[in-house]
């Protein structure tokens, strides 16, 4: 029988250290309401979503009711929206009107975030998915809660680096669209390189081809807790520190495998997987930079920060797998340096520079996130580190993602402000010398070769 | 066995017990294992229920036992067991 003692440890990481289920995302395919007729698709959407997604969000709170665990967003992810309206859209005004229809039924149905306004472009464009990425800047802006992702890079095909270097473009001119609220729209667009196909996370989540009509992928968080039980670990030596990361993901994946197989069961939805990403919100406690700091760093940035990241994420993933058969999406530590109070503490302190993060990202489950940048800072820059990042992703087999927000009219010194999870944070500086030639020769980058595995 | 775990922290007074068994037996739950300590006046309580002939809806039950514990002056909070015995058990 469950001893008093359990029952407090259980509802003091509730309460005291923020454990919480931070997502519990329906993927929907809409695959199936594909038509040639612009207006058609987005009844055809519209209709699936509410359908589909209806008694999600009253779920979710009820799940939080009976089992006292929050669960902080109810989100959707649809099929990449290229591939869905190839056959509509001919015009970035068609897009749009997609765009909007994905608005209106997130809308509809309570959620706060729709992810798939995606395109996947890793070996090279069509002119849908073209299109689609050239409709970001008014999609963004004009909707509320749709996210965006293009995904340019893969260790199986190479790096787009045509798609990359639209994409620098494409970020300045929704950085220019959103000018008013320190270029905002930037944080509803990722780039990637291997983007996983059952992400759970926003902004850069969406319903792969792979997947099945409907499915509930679920993100569980815990950085607070991470933390609270490396205290007893202080001074102890890497095993000990190792086994009590592990044991702690452990039991928050298990709450987290509870809760997706209970909002299975009473959608009638199947499970997919379970997201176990330790991901900060700016709340105090909510953070991965104060687990970096508790194993024994006086700043993030410092010597050993990519090491304790990397024992990090290699612990929490391993604690993960043994507490569910189904582990998948991005699992491991986010470092989104706006949502983080630690990490924006140490970018402001000037211990955290883009160089350190890029670094931190070799070793990390996503990439360069959240990231304030000058607003001057040109396309070709920003393509500049989408190429990196991509190329880290892609010789080492691994997700790699870039969210940089070019903040209009902000530089060096300033300090940006998004609101709400998204955060804020100081302007970090870029490295001013040009790469513009090597970005517009045009083409793609070859597959490593390493993936030539057949 | 529809198992559920209530827990009652708050300031010691009298009939704390007492109130929360009555509302308890008022909708045909079962007490199966009660613990309790006082440690500086705070009451500290942990029950095991069993809600398998609970008489209403284990969202009203949590939010009647949420509403006798804002009455009483203590937190009253009501959980379905899987979430103590999912993370604590293999």
């Amino acid at each position: 029988m469950i001893t008093p003692d359990e029952v407090q440890e259980t509802n003091a990481m509730i309460d005291r250290e923020r454990l919480d289920v931070r997502t519990i995302t329906m993927g929907i395919s809409l695959l199936d309401c594909a038509s040639h007729d612009v207006d058609m698709l987005c009844r055809n959407i519209h209709r699936k979503i509410v359908s589909v997604a209806k008694d999600l969000v009253p779920t979710g709170e009820s799940i939080t009711h009976q089992y006292g665990i929050p669960i902080v967003n109810k989100r959707i992810t649809v099929t990449p929206i290229s591939l869905v309206a190839a056959g509509a859209c001919h015009s970035v005004d068609d897009y749009v009107a997609v765009a909007k229809a994905l608005d209106m039924s997130a809308r509809e149905v309570g959620v706060n975030f729709i992810g798939g306004y995606s395109a996947l472009v890793s070996k090279s464009m069509t002119p849908a998915e073209r299109l689609l990425i050239k409709s970001l800047p008014r999609a963004l802006s004009q909707t509320e809660r749709v996210c965006a992702s293009v995904n340019v890079g893969s260790t199986k095909t190479g790096i787009d680096m045509d798609a990359v270097a639209l994409m620098g473009r494409v970020i300045r001119a929704v950085a220019q669209a959103t000018a008013d609220s320190d270029s905002s729209g930037c944080t509803k667009l990722v780039v990637f390189c291997n983007a996983p196909d059952d992400n759970p996370f926003m902004a850069g989540g969406f319903h792969g081809v792979t997947e099945g009509d409907a499915v509930i992928n679920v993100g569980v968080s815990g950085p607070g807790v991470v933390k609270t039980a490396l205290e007893t670990a202080r001074g102890l030596s890497f095993d000990q520190l190792c086994e009590t990361i592990k044991r702690t993901a452990f039991k928050i994946t298990r709450m987290g495998q509870l809760v997706a197989q209970e909002a299975s069961r009473r959608l009638e939805v199947p499970f997919g997987i379970i997201d176990l990403s330790l991901a900060p919100t700016p709340a105090v406690g909510d953070s991965v930079g104060e687990v970096l700091r508790e194993m024994g760093l006086e700043q993030v940035g410092a010597p050993g920060t990519t090491a304790a990241l990397a024992i990090l994420n290699d612990q929490v993933k391993k604690g993960g797998i043994m507490a569910s058969s189904y582990v998948g999406g991005l699992s491991g530590a986010f470092i989104p340096v706006s949502e983080d109070a630690t990490m924006i503490q140490a970018a402001t302190g000037g211990s955290l520079t883009l160089e350190k993060l890029e670094a931190m990202t070799c070793v990390c489950s996503v990439g360069l996130d959240m990231i304030p940048i000058p607003g001057d800072t040109s396309a070709e820059s920003i393509s500049g580190i989408i190429a990196d990042e991509a190329a880290i992703g892609m010789v080492n087999q691994k997700t790699t993602a870039v969210r940089l927000i070019p903040v209009i009219g902000k530089g060096v010194g300033d300090t940006a402000e998004f609101g709400g999870l998204m955060g804020g944070g100081p302007i970090l500086p870029v490295n001013e010398r040009s790469c513009a030639d090597f970005i517009n020769r045009g083409g793609r980058i070859p597959a490593p070769i390493h993936s030539f595995k057949n | 066995m529809n198992k559920a775990i209530i827990t009652v922290v708050g300031q010691d007074t009298i009939g704390i017990i007492g109130r929360v068994c009555t509302s308890l037996s008022r909708n045909s739950i079962n007490v199966l294992d009660i613990s309790q300590t006082i440690i500086d006046g705070f009451f500290n309580m942990m029950m095991i229920v069993d809600c398998s002939s609970c008489t209403e809806e284990f969202d009203d039950l949590v939010r009647e036992l949420d509403a006798l514990g804002e009455e009483i002056g203590v937190s009253i909070r009501c959980q379905r067991e899987e979430i103590f015995t999912r993370m604590h058990r293999i």
